[in-house]
């Protein structure tokens, strides 16, 4: 790696709650990278470049911007969160048609032609209901580590409905269900299910067509993953490391730059 | 420290520390958005005058004409046909307002799921910040949708309100209808006025209003050219103009900037590089100074052309026929013209969906943004059967449901830079 530096093109994701670096050469991932965001997104990004000998950046994620016009710095070009996950989903799976992103703040469902351009795509607005924040807020609220969240809920017995999509609401509306006595783990699959029901919703829109990759954060969970192929009455094709699709996205991008 | 226009605005009951930051933070939004573009043309130094005016010499030109004994009639809709005000000498300003003033006021006697431009002028009469509406001997509403129906109902508490029934339909009991709603109103300008509405002076407003219509349409005709040689931002800046400058002004001003632009695309430049795609905007109106989505779009690789909206094309697409020779031919020739207005008040509205679909198709745009201001049922209802007649014809279009509020800017850019991306 240390050889040709020159080769190497990156790919950054900067999203709200994590940042995630890729590397490729020749087209292959050779090194990948992650922090959490904090409140300082900028230099977490300048500690992942500064690891590396790159030629070409390209930032992907809300904070795409970030990089832009920073002296000293390589030119870093942006893509959105859509092409991002759209090309790095594609790399993955080759046949891929729908992609569902479920990130720390916001829900992403994209179309994608039979040759992988995108044909529609969905986003969920100002608002962070059903995104990876809800889950996070919910497992808080239920004293449940974030990692295990998905796991506990798969432990209910019972299915609930839980209405709010606030998430605000939301958790008070867990803990009047909790006040009345259920089960925390019930409680947890209908927070799971709500989310989920919005996620399928949102999915409709787009109009589902298989093969579906479900990338993010949130692709971690496995109850989400599970209600999700329940709901939709498919197969969803989680990728090993579904965090770094965006990331890939960008890095396939800057690779397809500097091939030109 | 006072200001020339200070006593003008206290006289007008202005609340003046207010105003003042207002005017501040609208011209700081205007220098980001306008007067840092690129390649702009000459001839809109005139707009930047006009707008660097807007609460000044624009206001004092109405307090002269007050001061002749003119009567100054404000409106909400380009479905009040100004040809009757201005044919009884009155000056016609349209009061949409596009800025979120006077938000919390407003929430006082309107829901909160109210739209953005009802909350707007609600808002900037309650803080006391639109000189124009402070102005006006008769404020025009009309029946286009239930939210500004149930508005004007509260707001006669706050200003002279007078309200025309706009018909749903467009059967021929419904022109019957707008006929005599147009009558009523003739006597209602004629009482404000004190003066009468002759078939000469009615006739002489046609053509006046016409002529603004023309050189708009001369504008739409000239940024059609590809390469586009004007930003979108700057044609939506005309046409929010149009409703408050004076008429004949304004038409020889953009007629010159027009003669601009035809030397321009003749020359083949353009505001934007080559390839850079081509969208138009296509719902609700943006009134001044809501300029958030297209300043959005164009910071985003794309170059808007075309404003399908009553503050665009829907407002200039028809002229009234001016051959009538009688009052009642010509009565009959605005009735007509206004009754064409394809407005999602409207059911069914299917012509509202091939003028868009032809629009698209004759500005080669690649993409279609739909904007609905939130809550506002019409137009965010009519955006599923405009997405379907544009996904028949080919052509991508991205519905956008916002507001004034700035709070949703990433994502905005978010999902236009990725439309932009898509389309390309």
């Amino acid at each position: 790696m240390s050889e040709r530096p020159s080769a190497l093109v990156a790919g950054i994701d900067i999203g709200s709650r994590s940042i995630e670096l890729v590397l490729l050469e020749n087209g292959e991932v050779v090194h990948w990278d992650l922090l959490p965001t904090t409140y300082d997104p900028l230099k977490q990004c300048r500690s992942l470049l500064d690891r590396v000998q790159v030629r070409r950046v390209v930032a992907t994620g809300y904070g795409r911007r970030l990089l832009e016009g920073n002296p000293g710095q390589l030119e870093v070009r942006t893509i959105t969160e859509i092409q991002a996950y759209a090309l790095g989903a594609r790399h993955l799976v080759p046949t891929a048609r729908t992609i569902l992103d479920i990130g720390g703040q916001d829900t992403k469902a994209i179309l994608l032609t039979p040759e992988g351009r995108v044909a529609k795509f969905e986003m969920n607005d100002r608002c962070a209901a059903g995104t990876g924040k809800f889950l996070e807020f919910m497992a808080v609220a239920l004293q449940i580590p974030l990692e295990e969240f998905g796991a506990f809920a798969l432990t209910a017995d019972k299915r609930i409905t839980v209405s709010s999509m606030c998430t605000v609401f939301a958790e008070s509306e867990a803990t009047s269900l909790m006040a009345r006595g259920e089960k925390p783990a019930n409680i947890a699959l209908g927070l799971h299910l709500a989310v989920v029901s919005r996620t399928v919703a949102m999915l409709r829109r787009v109009g589902i067509t298989p093969p579906l990759v479900f990338a993010g954060g949130v692709a971690h969970n496995p109850a989400v993953r599970r209600l999700l192929e329940e709901a939709l009455g498919q197969e969803v094709m989680v990728p090993e490391q579904p965090d770094l699709v965006g990331a890939l996205g960008a890095a396939l991008h800057a690779w397809r730059l500097s091939e030109d | 420290m006072p200001g020339p226009y200070d006593e003008m605005w206290e006289k007008l009951n202005l609340d003046l520390s207010a105003h003042e930051h207002l005017l501040q933070v609208l011209g700081k939004f205007y220098g980001d958005i306008y007067l840092s573009q690129q390649g702009r043309l000459k001839g809109m130094e005139y707009l930047d005058f006009v707008l660097s005016e807007v609460h000044g010499l624009r206001i004092q030109e109405l307090q002269a004409a007050k001061a002749q004994g003119r009567k100054i009639i404000g409106t909400f809709c380009i479905f009040v046909p100004e040809e009757l005000i201005l044919a009884a000498d009155g000056v016609c300003v349209g009061l949409c307002a596009g800025a979120e003033i006077g938000k919390e006021a407003a929430e006082k006697i309107l829901p909160r799921n109210t739209c953005a431009l009802i909350k707007s002028f609600v808002g900037f009469k309650l803080s006391r910040l639109c000189p124009y509406i402070e102005s006006c001997d008769l404020v025009v509403g009309e029946t286009t949708c239930d939210g500004k129906k149930k508005a004007y109902e509260i707001f006669e508490e706050y200003a002279p309100v007078y309200v025309m029934e706009i018909p749903q339909m467009k059967q021929a009991c419904d022109r019957d209808l707008w006929r005599a709603e147009v009558v009523r109103f003739k006597a209602k300008v004629e009482e404000i006025t004190g003066r009468t509405i002759t078939a000469e002076k009615l006739r002489e407003a046609v053509r006046l209003v016409n002529a603004r219509r023309r050189v708009l349409k001369r504008l739409n005709e000239l940024r059609a050219a590809v390469p586009t040689p004007i930003s979108g931002r700057d044609v939506l800046l005309i046409n929010q103009v149009s409703f408050y400058d004076d008429p004949v002004r304004f038409t020889a001003k953009i007629g010159e900037l027009c003669d601009e632009l035809e030397k321009r695309v003749r020359a083949g430049e353009g505001v934007v590089p080559a390839g850079t795609p081509r969208l138009m905007l296509s719902g609700c109106p943006m009134a001044v100074p809501n300029w958030k989505l297209p300043y959005i779009i164009e910071s985003s690789g794309a170059v808007v052309v075309g404003e399908e909206s009553c503050i665009g094309t829907r407002n200039i697409r028809d002229l009234v026929d001016e051959t009538g020779q009688t009052l009642e031919e010509l009565l009959d020739a605005l009735v007509d013209r206004y009754m064409r207005i394809d407005c999602a008040c409207f059911t069914p509205n299917r012509e509202r969906l091939e003028h868009i679909v032809q629009m698209a198709r004759d500005l080669k745009v690649n993409g279609v943004i739909h904007f609905a201001l939130n809550f506002c049922q019409p137009y965010a209802m009519e955006a599923f059967k405009v997405g379907r007649a544009l996904e028949k014809a080919g052509i991508p279009m991205l519905p956008i449901e916002t507001d004034y509020s700035m709070e949703d800017v990433e994502q905005l850019k978010t999902r236009v830079e990725a439309f932009v991306e898509m389309v390309r």
